[in-house]
């Protein structure tokens, strides 16, 4: 079996044309991870750049309204660009820079990671392409204009169901065309090895703050950590340094569109079966012969047919839990943060808050949740007015 | 490896041609095939469609949108070989995604190849190091698992030539599949290593339409294989596409069969 296993999930699953490209990938990463200057520079730009660390916020007004469990949010959201996207993409784009590339590419769902991409690249004068379904690129018009201002060409893709999956598709094609100067900055724990382990090493610095944030403020660890999950980057990022903390809770929540069970959901671990898909085998929303469903969720950023690798072996071996939350219930969380918190979170975010609203009261006062607000919602908000039956557009 | 895999090469050099399974219906497409084996065809790759297919151009991922939507299946795709197989002794591969033949099972998959006369399985999603899990159960019903060589190759030419099954599909340039007005990659050179380590014919794909292009390919290598400008006749003669498929392909086959 290749490299790059999670349990049997993960692998090298990609066309003979990149598979040196993505050895040249992993050499540089061992190496670069590892380099002490790299370290120290990638810790100024979270420093200094994108704002880390991220708060850990007590929210007192929900946990006296919930009346259960403690509620802590870790403010991913008030990171540069909005969310926690930026981790990955300094990271991968300072890799980038390393290797010689002098373009990246990427994929991007609600437009958080293709906005992320385009401001690293912009920062580190990378050229800059983003494949973006022309649905989504309809549903977050303003990220595509946010795009454009940092300097990134947008291409809207028109195959398939024309969303996340597909920009994905589009993007793997751009980097078999060109892989000679450019890296592919995938935005999510997913794909052919080793970008989840890649993003994920990124990401992870969400939980090692938390964790020692938590143990300052609280002196014990959480009983549980959560987090939304499409690809599963933040829920990565917050799971990563709990998952040997065994008493710690990892729970991550799906996109469960119209419901698990209408069809038009994008619950991969709910719905989804075994397979092999986007450079990676793990679990996809399929049909009996294997071809890819076309999945549904009001969030852009979780309508993903599949789930990173470690997530699917984290599920199958029992150590995290997967839960479906439909779009009435993230927008029902959108609104209820925002009205008791003052917190405007994406709509991706929302689904974790939604299922944080259910577990919380069902809990001890002893007990302390961690929930990631993965993104800030400004870009969500035209779509929930018109969720809510009022015509607004950006 | 299958004798007829072989048998396609031998003393000649091969024309190999590709079409979509159900494109744009079963009956269609079965005809098409007829009418490429009819020119002179060696060699016959039967796309099964996929739903996301990464290395293939906007030709070949509308073909498989036409074939899906037509509800060809994988089931649908062994009739049609096997109704194809009845008429024909040339070899028959399928070339598909990984995830169709992994949820098929491999063994039910290579079983029911073995069983219809299906000689092998191109996968571009299933590159050297993963081939492993699929392999065992390829090789215990006979059925060969067909390697790509990519101009990235390299050093991975050689691994990759000497456990090489059937033929070698060597990809002519970067990207994906589609047709190309010039090929730029030193293919003399790939060429040269793959003959160095293979003991199995080498035929080379993506992009090549024209009888120029296929008269200079065929002199690179033994085998010359079209898709997608077989395809684009099926777009745009729909269900009537056969007659130009003969008349095309005969152009092809001629030019690589150096008549």
């Amino acid at each position: 079996m290749s490299k790059g296993r999670y349990g049997e999930f993960g692998g090298q699953y990609i066309p003979e044309t990149l598979m040196n490209e993505i050895h040249k990938l992993e050499d540089a990463y061992e190496h670069f991870s590892k380099d002490p200057d790299f370290i120290a520079e990638l810790d100024k730009l979270n420093r200094e750049y994108a704002g880390r660390p991220s708060l850990l916020y007590y929210a007192e007004k929900m946990t006296k309204d919930l009346g259960g469990a403690k509620i802590y949010f870790k403010r991913e959201d008030l990171n540069h660009t909005g969310s926690h996207k930026i981790n990955n993409v300094l990271g991968q784009c300072l890799l980038a820079k390393k290797m010689g590339k002098t373009r990246i590419i990427a994929e991007t769902g609600a437009g958080q990671h293709g906005v992320a991409a385009a401001t690293a690249a912009a920062l580190m004068g990378l050229e800059c392409e983003i494949f973006m379904g022309k649905t989504d690129t309809e549903r977050q018009a303003l990220n595509v204009y946010r795009m454009e201002l940092l300097g990134a060409k947008v291409h809207p893709v028109t195959t398939g169901t024309m969303t996340l999956k597909d920009a994905v598709n589009e993007a793997m094609r751009d980097w078999t065309s060109r892989v000679d100067d450019t890296l592919y900055v995938l935005g999510s724990v997913m794909g052919p090895h080793p970008f989840p382990m890649i993003v994920r090493d990124f990401q992870s610095v969400i939980s090692r703050e938390a964790r020692a944030q938590i143990l300052e403020k609280e002196g014990k660890l959480p009983t549980a950590v959560m987090a939304c999950v499409g690809g599963g980057s933040n829920a990565m990022g917050m799971f990563y340094n709990f998952i040997n903390d065994k008493d710690v809770r990892l729970i991550g929540c799906e996109a469960a569109g119209r419901g698990i069970h209408t069809g038009e959901t994008a619950a991969t671990i709910a719905t989804g079966t075994l397979g092999v898909f986007h450079g990676m085998k793990s679990l996809f929303c399929q049909n009996e012969y294997g071809q890819i469903a076309p999945v549904y969720s009001i969030s852009a950023g979780l309508d993903y047919p599949g789930i990173g690798p470690e997530h699917a072996y984290l599920h199958s071996i029992g150590r995290a839990e997967y839960v479906p939350v439909t779009d009435d219930e993230a927008v029902n969380a959108f609104e209820y943060i925002a009205r008791t918190e003052g917190i405007i979170c994406a709509i991706e975010s929302a689904h974790a808050v939604a299922h944080l609203m259910k577990i919380a009261p069902t809990m001890s006062k002893d007990d302390i949740i961690i929930c990631c607000l993965s993104g800030r919602g400004d870009k969500d908000v035209a779509a929930i007015a018109r969720y809510r039956g009022k015509d607004i557009h950006e | 490896m299958s004798n007829r895999i072989s048998k396609a090469f031998e003393n000649k050099k091969a024309f190999i041609g590709f079409l979509t399974a159900g494109d744009p219906t079963f009956d269609a497409s079965y005809n098409n095939i007829m009418a490429l084996i009819n020119a002179g065809a060696d060699l016959v790759e039967i796309g099964i469609p996929f739903s996301d297919p990464i290395a293939e151009g906007p030709v070949i991922q509308e073909a498989d949108v036409r074939a899906l939507k037509g509800g060809m299946t994988t089931d649908k795709a062994f009739e049609l070989a096997a109704k194809v197989r009845a008429q024909t002794d040339i070899p028959l591969v399928f070339m598909t995604y990984l995830n169709p033949v992994f949820k098929y099972g491999y063994d039910r998959f290579f079983a029911r190849c073995a069983e219809i006369g299906v000689d092998g399985l191109i996968c571009p999603d299933m590159p050297f190091e993963e081939k492993g899990e699929a392999d065992g159960f390829a090789k215990a019903h006979g059925v060969s698992l067909i390697s790509m060589i990519a101009p990235t190759s390299e050093e991975r030419i050689k691994q990759i030539s000497e456990s090489a099954d059937g033929f070698l599909y060597i990809v002519s340039s970067l990207g994906v599949t589609g047709v190309r007005s010039e090929i730029k990659t030193d293919l003399a050179s790939i060429m040269e290593s793959v003959k160095k380590y293979a003991k199995v014919p080498a035929a080379i794909g993506f992009g090549i339409s024209t009888p120029e292009q296929a008269k200079k390919m065929s002199n690179l290598a033994d085998g010359v294989i079209v898709g997608s400008a077989m395809v684009r006749l099926v777009e745009k003669y729909g269900e009537n596409a056969a007659p130009e498929i003969e008349k095309y392909v005969k152009s092809m086959a001629d030019a690589v069969h150096n008549k």
